[in-house]
């Protein structure tokens, strides 16, 4: 038996083993490519391992170095950081193989380099999440920006520079001006950066601050990208497919909602915030990002571009959970959190996947492809339908606990909020396959895709069918969560 | 033997370069000349390293000069508070003298290398005096030691760009009034306290309250040295100084040249006289407050649009001051100690940053500015990766010395309920990731507009290399840099602030 120190070590420097052994393999791409998805199913093993102790009541934790008194690196799991934990490890398993096809396929230059720091993000996203304190929360969450960097400015080109610097500048600069000192803000009236299950402010924070405390955090939290700072999602789009799928469909965003949920139920906690309204404007704020963003992907005819802002929408599903303040609320953002990265994923593997084998990235393009690249299409269709919340895809249940939150607090214009999003993201996603499949053929395209994009495509698509029918250990992690001490 | 040698240690970290500099003149040989200055450099390294853990036994250390007892003798006292500079001093002078070996020959005359190596070292004892002394006249006397070798020092740029003649006259008229403005106020003190030993002056001006020749000879004395520490707008001597002084030069002076000066402010304002006084409260919040905040934003802004590395690092380094003397300015003792805090980190970062700007004008053989660095990047992977890692430090990005600095100083301001304060910081410190981004950007995205090939020097990115370490190890380990600063903050604002 593996102690839990040692389980947490496994998981996180996996990724960090594959950053730093990459570069020594960089002539011998054959090995460089398989230690991706090697850390991936090592990393993945302790994650599945520490939701397995969280399940069994235990709290795994691992104090890694103090820099100075009261302040250190230290990590816990808990169940809502196994849950994202378990998602960005799994879910990388499948991108590295993905994104081995799709540098590959599409002749990528500086490869190495580009292995190199997607590892490092993954390791900055696992420990995101099994962040034991603020501080190690805010470091990593810092440390995944800057890892991103080079992944979205992979081209060095124009485009690449400017996407580069609206997205350094949105994300590094909302951190440092208000994440960072509304945790010291934290710091300096609970007298720690140590976080609890139900909370730390209760008794100790004014109530009538409690409001500006959260829009720090809220504001501060670029990565959850609710408007107006969700521009950098849309730019961080010219990255190559792989960066986009597993990084700002799954890890980085997840990471940014991952935050604000952990900020919502361990910091404010959901009964203070529901004693003190301090989240009222958040679930306003949280439905127009939804609604609106919803609109503005109608009007995007880039596939990828579509998909930013399905995704932004996606993510203030989330946000809205939390901010609704209601235990089932919360569980239904948790799960949203899995089924949503799974769906995403999926759907970005496609646009990649049309990108490397037919040189598409408009959706007006895609005409009658559909009989060409029938996996393609169909795996498509699946991530959506889980998206949009039909049975029997993973997504259901997300929404499913959402309404039933909205409900439980109070909220009816919120499950109508919900359903409109509903018909909005079915119009917009659907008219892919439906285009692909239903509409003719304009012209001839020679179509090449390469075995490693379609094989992990597929398995995504498969585990949005497979969430439905095992849901019940996330939910039951998700009602620890939200379980009383 | 070993028991004389720890006594005098106090005098001993001053004399070793002092005289060393009275013999390097003398000698003709450049690798000798080098040599023997690396030698004292690096034997007051040593020398503060043993005065340290003194300091950790005795708290207090005073050392009556020529056994002339104070306060009628000039004495030396060597604290928790001083100790702190003194490390900050001898480590980057022993750093930069590594760095300095291969710089100096490129842009000096082989007949003046050990006159230059010679300033060097009087500008090292100087500041290092400057900080032991515990008399205020002869801390004048240091501060013109260490001025002027640094003008002169500043002047020998004039080899390679004759720009530097007119900083150094810059830097030489303002200094000379800062100094004069000192020193006006030490003759107004003497005259009503009759005393220049500053522990004694405290003792004495508590009886003076309101005395208007006090609060005038005050002034002078702060305004005195806030020239010299380049605080806004009293900082104008500073960028042109940086820019046009010889690498190594720039390098020093950057790193060492006003964190000495800041000391003296913040003895000044908090053991000279008394926290609790009226004066010094106004004093912090109406003069030095809105002036530091000007600094960080002016400081910020106008690096943000100078083309020229060295410049901006210069002005970027005024900006960083205004944030240590905000510190002081806030008053409480963890403001004070997330100053000193700063002013050790920074001292890490500015000299980082200028040996990887002046490496690189090494290595191209031109100015450096923001267009020339394109693409270099991948030229000097090393001179990159270190440059990277310091101006995230800069830019207070976790796990580098920097960010402990901001960490503290934001924590500081917001328990002496000043959000308003951390946000107007943060808010700088993010305007500072454009120019750092800039540049970044400049050497990592844009295509060089030749192909250039160049072999990094190892003695020229030993240091650099070894003083990015400190800044990802002081932003890991920080222990030892904040409980020496709270030390220094108890001492100075005393423990119950």
């Amino acid at each position: 038996m593996i102690s839990f120190e040692n389980l947490i070590l496994i998981t996180l420097l996996s990724p960090l083993l594959v950053c730093l052994l990459t570069p020594l393999l960089s002539s011998k791409p054959i090995l460089r490519d398989i230690l991706g998805p090697l850390g991936g199913i090592i990393s993945s093993w302790g994650a599945i391992q520490l939701m397995a102790s969280i399940l069994n009541g235990e709290q795994p934790r691992l104090e890694l170095l103090q820099i100075a008194e009261g302040i250190s690196i230290s990590f816990e799991v808990t169940p809502l950081g196994a849950i994202f934990g378990l998602v960005a490890s799994v879910l990388w398993i499948f991108a590295a193989i993905y994104s081995v096809g799709y540098m590959r396929g599409n002749k990528e230059k500086n490869q190495t380099r580009f292995y190199i720091f997607y590892a490092m993000a993954v390791h900055a996203a696992l420990c995101i999440a099994y962040a034991g304190d603020l501080l190690t929360l805010f470091i990593f969450y810092e440390v995944l920006t800057f890892s991103t960097y080079p992944l979205v400015t992979h081209k060095q080109n124009e485009m690449a520079q400017k996407a580069g610097r609206l997205y350094m500048s949105i994300l590094v600069g909302t951190s440092v001006i208000l994440l960072l000192p509304a945790i010291i803000w934290v710091w300096v009236v609970t007298g720690s950066l140590e976080m609890s299950q139900n909370g730390v402010l209760d008794g100790k924070m004014n109530p009538d601050y409690a409001p500006y405390l959260l829009a720090m955090f809220v504001f501060g939290i670029g990565k959850a990208a609710l408007m107006p700072i969700h521009k950098w999602l849309p730019a961080a789009m010219v990255a190559p497919t792989p960066v986009s799928a597993l990084l700002h469909a799954v890890a980085v965003v997840k990471a940014g909602v991952f935050t604000m949920l952990l900020i919502l139920t361990n910091v404010f906690g959901i009964d203070f915030l529901s004693k003190t309204g301090a989240s009222n404007w958040l679930v306003w704020l949280a439905s127009f990002t939804l609604l609106t963003t919803s609109i503005i992907a109608i009007y995007k005819d880039d596939i990828k571009a579509r998909l930013a802002y399905s995704t932004i929408s996606q993510l203030s599903y989330i946000t809205l959970g939390g901010a609704l303040a209601s235990s089932m609320a919360t569980q239904g953002a948790t799960l949203h959190i899995i089924t949503h990265a799974a769906g995403k994923i999926t759907l970005f593997f496609v646009a990649g996947a049309i990108y490397v084998g037919a040189k598409m990235s408009k959706i007006s393009e895609l005409n009658g492809h559909g009989k060409s690249m029938p996996l393609i299409f169909l795996a498509f269709f699946v991530g959506s339908l889980s998206i949009i919340g039909v049975p029997p895809m993973g997504g259901s249940w997300s929404k499913f606990f959402l309404m039933l939150g909205a409900a439980e607090s109070g909220y009816i214009t919120v499950i109508a909020v919900f359903c409109i999003s509903t018909i909005l993201n079915a119009y917009y996603l659907m008219e892919i396959p439906a285009r692909a499949f239903f509409f003719k053929k304009e012209r001839e395209v020679k179509i090449k895709i390469p075995i490693l994009i379609t094989i992990p495509t597929l398995i995504t698509c498969f585990l949005t069918i497979l969430l439905f029918f095992f849901i019940e250990p996330f939910e039951n992690l998700t009602s620890i969560m939200v379980s009383k001490l | 033997m070993t028991d004389i040698l720890i006594k005098n240690l106090p005098i001993l970290v001053v004399l070793c370069p002092l005289m060393m500099s009275l013999i390097v003149v003398l000698i003709p040989n450049i690798f000798l000349s080098w040599l023997l200055t690396f030698a004292s450099t690096f034997v007051a390294f040593i020398f503060s390293i043993l005065l340290y853990q003194e300091v950790q036994i005795h708290s207090t250390i005073s050392y009556a000069l020529g056994n002339w007892a104070p306060p009628l003798g000039i004495e030396y006292v060597i604290d928790k508070v001083s100790i702190f500079p003194i490390i900050i001093i001898t480590l980057i002078g022993f750093l930069t003298t590594i760095f300095s070996s291969k710089m100096m020959p490129d842009e000096i005359n082989e007949t003046s290398i050990s006159k230059v190596y010679s300033l060097w070292l009087l500008a090292i004892a100087g500041l290092i005096g400057l900080v032991t002394t515990g008399d205020a006249f002869n801390l004048f006397v240091f501060l013109e030691i260490s001025s002027l070798a640094s003008v002169a020092l500043v002047a020998m740029g004039a080899q390679k760009d004759k720009q530097a003649l007119v900083a150094a006259y810059n830097y030489l008229i303002i200094g000379a009034v800062g100094a004069t403005l000192y020193v006006i106020g030490v003759g107004l003190l003497y005259g009503i306290t009759g005393t220049l030993n500053m522990a004694d002056l405290s003792e004495r001006v508590v009886d003076l309250k309101n005395n208007k020749a006090l609060i005038a000879g005050f002034g002078f004395m702060i305004v005195g040295i806030m020239v010299k520490a380049a605080v806004f707008p009293m900082h104008i001597w500073l960028p042109r100084a940086y820019a046009y002084a010889p690498s190594a030069v720039s390098v020093l002076l950057a790193a060492t040249a006003t964190k000495a000066s800041l000391y003296i402010l913040a003895r000044i304002l908090f053991s000279v006289f008394d926290i609790a006084d009226n004066l010094i409260i106004n004093t912090l919040s109406y003069i030095i407050l809105p002036l530091s905040i000007i600094a960080m934003f002016a400081g910020t802004i106008m690096a943000v649009y100078e083309k020229d590395i060295k410049r901006l690092l210069a002005h970027s380094s005024v900006a960083q001051i205004g944030y240590i003397t905000l510190a002081f300015a806030i008053g409480t003792k963890a403001s004070v100690a997330a100053g000193f805090i700063h002013m050790f980190n920074h001292a890490l970062i500015k000299g980082a940053l200028f040996m990887a700007i002046t490496s690189i004008s090494f290595y191209i053989q031109k100015r450096v500015t923001l267009s020339n660095l394109s693409g270099l990047g991948r030229a000097m992977p090393i001179t990159f990766f270190c440059f990277v890692i310091c101006s995230l430090s800069l830019a207070g990005l976790p796990l580098t010395a920097g960010f402990i600095s901001k960490l503290y100083l934001i924590k500081a301001s917001i328990s002496a309920d000043g959000l308003w304060i951390a946000i107007l910081i943060l808010f700088s410190s993010a305007l500072s990731v454009i120019y750092l981004w800039k540049m970044i950007e400049a050497l990592w995205l844009q295509q060089p507009r030749k192909e250039i090939i160049i072999k990094e020097n190892p003695t020229i990115y030993i240091s650099l290399l070894i003083i990015t370490f400190l800044n990802i190890y002081f932003g890991l380990d920080a222990s030892f840099v904040v409980d020496s600063s709270t030390e220094a903050a108890e001492k100075l604002v005393g423990v119950s602030k």
